[in-house]
């Protein structure tokens, strides 16, 4: 949500000469509380129906939920599960505009109770507020807002209603948790929630095996990356002996050496954890299968929010990438790679949701990329942007999933409701999801005014001046792989548009008559959202933009509004960097200032929508069951996501799991249990030798009786 | 106040506990046979038996009263110091408990009540006498009241044919042994000149006394109390009269009578054979690790639950031997209370095995404990607590009592015998273990009938004081156990005997 | 542990010898020709009926325990009564409750018939 702006006019003018006001936060306990508590009601309310299902189960039936008397365990989740997030979001925003009118630098840091206090290690349960954490929390409890009023009609069908609340609203408090932790450790608890959370979600419809296996690869996938996150954090406690952020970030500077190897591994490190979370290259492989859990899910899960958790990582810990130029040149590296990558799978796949899951995976890419070059504000801003059009596109996808699911459903007609070329001319059915979508697509593909222009070319613009600096050939192929992922990027999504929403409807004609709108509750968060993605982007112009035509001629009061306000953030980063690298480019490598390259990526957005519009009309598409899987050469190695699942089963699970085998087969079956048993059987013949002494003739005992004695005197003797 | 034992009323005074005890036996006894009816009959059994109870809680009033008492000087044929009073502690327990395991049981098995409770409460007296004799006679007379009385309890059930013969084979043995005691004390008394235990400590550690007649003397009444508190090879009467006396008898037995020999075991050989440690000390070694191993490897190839817990007996007095090897201070506190422990905690055991046996002798096999876990869950589950401090789990008593045990013995630097008792106690976990997954894990043979277990008050009290000290214990043993450490101090043992050695 | 013990061990080892040998000798160089009956037992001319292990009644070591216990009280009362005048109050209670506890076990045999006869 963008605060007022006359609010914003008062503290960018004031803001040179204002005082430090100390910033008093509002109950932030409850933000994180709000959901906890919802995901408790939830769950007792799952339990009271879980049980109730189970008595019927045993009884020989299956309980179904009934059309018109919804039983309260139905009712409540409604109204607990977004009533929660709203609290929670009211109490950001309150906190929001305390912190807006105290001008201040330094975070608060809110302790709540010791958690580990050993003689040599402590960390205790604490928050930090700062202006980094305000703007995620933000974006966490708004879209998780509308997500959830969206999920109320979108679930309202089925049976495991509440459990689906409960999950959502616990993920949420982990999310929270993740991103307003003042610890390493606080940070990791969220981190490791959330991949708990998502492992739920996303085979939330467990009794099918496929959605099981989603959410196993998913959490197995994360696991491999936490690693990671382990071991940066272990290498840091050995350096710093504290994992709080503030006395870690502050004393970096002094005590890590720029560019050497314990801060680069530290990064790496971290990489490697927020790769897994982030579905980056090589631990993307969980993000399309997620697809298989309910659509809202993957739009708050993997869209807005966990995916984003590694870019917020990096970004909270942009002192160590700074002081690192190897680490942010792999990020970046890999940010670029995985955007182009995803963005070629996507072009050729049938499933709605699966072009978004790349896309979502492509879009990572890119704040990857922003961030592993140093523009860290630049990151997360296209992290808001991407969270309301990304948010948008799941939900739109959703509602078009949903009517198409209820039309198959009248005509009782087995067809994948998820594939595309079972749609089209879906716009005169669904004419708000297709505006609002329309509107996601065109942020998405970066054209002025919507919100994605301003963030993705922001990306683009600092890849290509990073340049400047070292690694200079590295930074350049960045920024054209950049541009050709843009161009992709708009392709993709455009094919998606038209394939679904234009063109000749081939559902079906006995399904097209039950073909309509979704409710309101449906309907309203993609309205919200497409208002988002269109002003969104208007909250950090660029300085050098602002007079010219993009920021519509210096119409608007601020520019670099999130610049600004992230600045006691990454500051200490941004200048590290300038210390040692220099500053930004002010030109793009190929020559040409901001305007106008800002102006060009519009263009080329616009003509590749244009051209793409009319290349994709052209096309005949038949439905799913009449299509046959594309033949050969490159279109059928992206349609199979260039067999990176095969791969890694082949390199990487079919030899541990052989390995697993054998050392549970020979070495634990057969050499440590052996061991025991034979020890066991041992002891027990030891024993039948001693009883055999126990004859139960009194002349016996007295024999040896008199034998110990004599056995006595002659040692004493000795 | 003070005692002086110059004179005859003071001498009284000290002895206020015993005294008690035996009157009241008597009391017991003459009340049994008042009316001249049989005393088998269930009310009047009852009677006696709380009768029997009242005594032993004047005899712990008395003995409380000594605790204010001081005496002059160690000329007294008894001591009046904390050893003894500790001891005094651990036998009215074993007292009380027994006594209260046994209502039923009197009852069911028709004894005869009034000699029953008669015996029992002189036995205790006995015991008293053994724990806080300075003279080695006093401490031959202890024995032979305590033993005497204990062998007519083994035999007390006339209708059954295993009590005669676990009485008359304790009896036969038990005297044959305490023939070697006597001998021992003999030469004892040839060697050193007197009887009385500090002068035989100075005689002892002067070197006046010395040679072959005062290490014989040693030895022969080492191999009475070994006896006593059933050593390998000395035990072999052990699982026979453990299995054959009534059940309660084998529980009240199994705990006083160990802790009296012990008791008296460390009075006579920390207070005054230590000057002749080295001579000593090697033997005990061996006989703590040959227990040990020995019975705890014995008592995993049995199947009845009385024998079973004869062996375990016999290895439990294998770990306070190593107290014994160890011989200093930290060891003479942890012995004390581990033999506490050990007593609540056997007492009880014996009780649940007692209340599944119907008060009889009958279901006495470990298969006859499969279903326990569901008919009885609280029964089972106390009796798996037992097990479990018997074994030593951490958190019960027994853990806490072995590991002071342990703490004392690496203090005397006995590595060797601390790893032993350690394995040995690794051991025991599986034969202790094997009841418990008995009563939980097995269904009985023929699908479930629940075993009527009767449970009367004297037996619920017994269980529930018995589970509570062995949790209290074994989470916050401390007052009691530096009560056994302060206890311990007073018998005036000197440190490590190592430097001798080494 | 003098010389004046030699004589004496001599004596004992002689009269064991003798004792020993005049059995060996004799079970060695006697005439053995055994025959049912001169193997039974000798029962004054009579022919052996049944066993020799009978039941005996437990009345005789009724009389025999209670011989034994009163028997030791009276050797412990003669020394004090002949002493009794000389040794005063002090002794003469202690004596008392001597005869009076050995007084409580005999009105318990009483009680349970063990002064019975039959």
């Amino acid at each position: 949500m963008n605060p007022p702006f006359a609010i914003l006019a008062i503290v960018q003018e004031g803001s040179e000469t204002a005082v430090e006001i100390a910033f008093e936060p509002f109950l932030p306990g409850l933000i994180l509380l709000f959901p906890l508590l919802g995901f408790l009601v939830n769950g007792a309310l799952a339990l009271v129906s879980g049980k109730r299902a189970a008595d019927v189960a045993r009884a020989g039936g299956e309980w179904t939920l009934p059309e018109n008397d919804r039983p309260s365990t139905h009712i409540l989740p409604s109204l607990v599960g977004p009533g929660v997030l709203f609290a929670a979001f009211a109490i950001v925003a309150a906190n929001f505009l305390r912190m807006q009118g105290a001008g201040f630098e330094s975070p608060v840091v809110v302790t709540y109770w010791s958690w580990i206090v050993t003689s040599t290690f402590e960390a205790a349960a604490s928050l930090q507020l700062d202006q980094l954490s305000m703007v995620m929390m933000l974006v966490v409890t708004g879209v998780g807002f509308l997500i959830h009023v969206f999920s109320v009609g979108y679930m309202k069908d089925d049976p495991s209603y509440p459990r689906y609340f409960a999950y959502l609203n616990l993920f949420v408090f982990f999310m929270l948790v993740l991103v307003s932790g003042a610890s390493f450790p606080i940070m990791f608890v969220g981190w490791e929630g959330v991949g708990l959370c998502s492992y739920l979600l996303i085979g939330f419809w467990f009794k099918d095996r496929e959605n099981a296996d989603a959410g196993k690869k998913a959490f197995i996938v994360n696991r491999i990356g936490d690693v990671g996150f382990l071991i940066a954090m272990f290498l840091l406690y050995n350096k710093f002996h504290t994992l709080d952020f503030g006395p870690v970030f502050a004393s970096a500077p002094d005590t890590l050496i720029y560019g050497g190897s314990l801060v680069t591994a530290v990064t790496l490190f971290l990489l490697l954890g927020a790769v897994g979370k982030s579905a980056q290259i090589p631990l993307y492989v969980w993000l399309p299968d997620a697809m298989a859990g309910p659509t809202p899910v993957s739009a708050l899960i993997h869209a807005a929010t966990m995916v984003t958790a590694g870019v917020y990582m990096v970004t909270r810990t942009s002192v160590l990438f700074a002081l690192a130029p190897v680490g942010g040149l792999v990020v970046a590296g890999i940010g670029a790679l995985t955007a182009l990558f995803a963005a070629t799978i996507a072009l050729a796949q049938y499933d709605i949701k699966k072009v978004l899951a790349y896309s979502t995976v492509s879009q990572l890419g890119y704040m990857f990329l922003g961030v592993g070059v140093g523009a860290y504000t630049a990151g997360v801003f296209h992290l808001m942007t991407h969270a309301f059009f990304k948010a948008l596109l799941f939900l739109g996808s959703g509602a078009v999933i949903y009517s198409i699911h209820h039309a198959l459903h009248h005509t009782h007609k087995d067809w994948d409701a998820q594939d595309m070329r079972n749609m089209g001319g879906l716009r005169k059915h669904l004419p708000v999801t297709c505006v609002t979508m329309w509107v996601a697509t065109l942020a998405i593909a970066g054209i002025w005014p919507f919100a994605g222009f301003f963030s993705k070319d922001e990306i683009i613009w600092y890849a290509g001046a990073a340049a400047e600096g070292p690694h200079t050939a590295w930074y350049v192929l960045f920024w054209a792989m950049s541009l050709v992922t843009a161009m992709m990027t708009a392709f993709y999504m455009t094919r998606m548009m038209i394939m679904t929403f234009h063109g000749e409807n081939r559902t079906g004609e006995a399904e097209r008559k039950h073909l309509h709108e979704p409710p309101p509750t449906m309907t309203v968060p993609l309205i919200v959202l497409a208002v988002l993605s269109l002003l969104g982007g208007w909250i950090n112009v660029p300085e050098a933009l602002k007079q010219s035509w993009i920021g519509m001629f210096g119409a608007l009061p601020m520019s670099e509004w999130l610049h600004h306000w992230l600045e006691p953030v990454v500051g200490m980063a941004v200048e590290i960097r300038a210390d040692h690298v220099g500053e930004f480019a002010k030109s793009a490598p190929l020559g040409g200032g901001e305007v106008v390259w800002a102006g060009l990526s519009t263009l080329m957005a616009i003509a590749v929508v244009v051209a793409s519009v009319a290349f994709v009309r052209k096309w005949v598409i038949l439905p799913a069951t009449e299509s046959a899987e594309p033949a050969g050469g490159v279109r059928r190695l992206l349609y199979r996501k260039w067999c990176v699942d095969e791969l890694y089963d082949r390199v990487v699970v079919r030899p541990i799991v052989a390995g697993s085998r054998f050392l549970w087969k020979v070495v634990d079956a057969g050499i440590v249990d052996g061991l025991v048993n034979v020890t066991g059987s041992l002891s027990r013949a030891f024993g039948f030798v001693g009883s055999m002494f126990q004859t139960g003739a009194v002349n016996t005992y007295a024999f040896i009786l008199t034998a110990g004695v004599v056995l006595i005197l002659w040692a004493v003797a000795l | 106040m003070v005692i002086d034992f110059s004179s005859n009323l003071d001498y009284v005074r000290a002895l206020l506990p015993e005294i008690i005890l035996c009157v009241w036996g008597m009391v017991v006894l003459m009340a049994g046979v008042w009316r001249g009816e049989s005393s088998e009959e269930g009310p009047r059994a009852e009677g006696l038996g709380w009768l029997a109870l009242v005594g032993v809680a004047f005899a712990a009033v008395a003995n409380g009263w000594l605790h204010g008492v001081r005496e002059v000087g160690t000329d007294g044929m008894i001591a009046v110091d904390g050893f003894r009073l500790f001891s005094n502690w651990i036998f009215l327990t074993a007292a009380l408990l027994g006594m209260l395991v046994s209502f039923a049981y009197v009852y069911r098995q028709r004894l005869q009540a009034g000699e029953y409770y008669a015996l029992m409460l002189f036995s205790v007296a006995g015991m008293m006498f053994m724990a806080g004799a300075r003279n080695l006679i006093v401490v031959f007379l202890g024995l032979e009241v305590m033993s005497i009385a204990v062998y007519a309890l083994s035999a007390f059930n006339r209708r059954d044919r295993r009590s005669a013969e676990a009485g008359l084979k304790y009896f036969i043995l038990g005297a044959f042994s305490t023939g070697f005691f006597l001998y021992g004390i003999a030469l004892t008394y040839g060697a050193t000149g007197s009887t009385h235990l500090p002068t035989i400590a100075l005689a002892v550690s002067n070197g006046t006394a010395h040679g072959a007649l005062l290490l014989f003397g040693v030895a022969l009444m080492g191999v009475g109390f070994a006896f006593k508190v059933s050593a390998v090879p000395f035990h072999m009467w052990a699982p026979d009269v453990y299995e054959g006396a009534p059940s309660p008898v084998t529980a009240f037995m199994s705990a006083g009578v160990k802790a009296a020999a012990f008791a008296a075991f460390f009075r006579v050989f920390l207070v005054s054979f230590q000057g002749a440690y080295e001579s000593w000390y090697g033997v005990m070694w061996w006989l703590s690790a040959t227990t040990m191993v020995g019975a705890n490897l014995i008592a995993l190839v049995q199947t009845n639950v009385k024998r079973m817990l004869a062996y375990s007996s016999i290895a439990h007095g294998g770990y306070l031997l190593v107290a014994i090897t160890a011989a200093n201070q930290a060891s003479a506190g942890a012995a004390l209370f581990y033999l506490l422990v050990y007593t609540v905690m056997n007492i009880s055991a014996f009780a649940v095995v007692i209340a599944v046996s119907n008060h009889g002798e009958e279901r006495l096999e470990f298969e006859d404990y499969a279903g326990l876990g569901r008919n009885q869950p609280g029964l089972a589950l106390l009796l798996t607590l037992f097990l479990l401090s018997l074994a030593g789990f951490p958190g019960t008593g027994g853990f806490m009592a072995k590991f002071q045990l342990l703490l004392g013995a690496m203090d005397a630097q006995l590595w060797v015998l601390s790893v032993i008792l350690v394995l040995s106690t690794v051991v025991s976990y599986a034969y202790y273990l094997r009841l418990a997954w008995y009563t939980w894990m097995r269904d009985p043979a023929d699908g479930g009938s629940p075993l009527p277990v009767y449970l009367p008050i004297g037996m619920r009290l017994a269980l529930v004081v018995g589970a509570a000290v062995v949790i209290w214990l074994g989470l916050f043993p401390g007052s009691v156990l530096d009560l056994a450490r302060a206890s311990a101090a007073g018998l005036g043992v000197a440190g490590p005997m190592v430097e001798i050695l080494h | 542990m003098s010389g004046a013990y030699a004589p004496l061990l001599m004596l004992f080892g002689l009269s064991v010898v003798n004792a020993i040998g005049m059995m060996v000798a004799s079970h060695v160089l006697n005439p053995r020709r055994p025959t049912p009956e001169k193997e039974m037992p000798y029962e004054s001319g009579m022919t052996p009926i049944g066993d020799t292990r009978v039941r005996f009644s437990v009345k005789f070591y009724m009389v025999a325990i209670s011989f034994i216990v009163f028997d030791l009280e009276t050797i412990y009362l003669v020394p004090w009564a002949v002493e009794m005048r000389r040794l005063g109050w002090g002794p003469f209670l202690a004596m008392v409750l001597f005869v009076a506890v050995l007084a409580v076990g005999l009105w318990y045999e009483w009680k349970k018939g063990g002064l019975e006869w039959d």
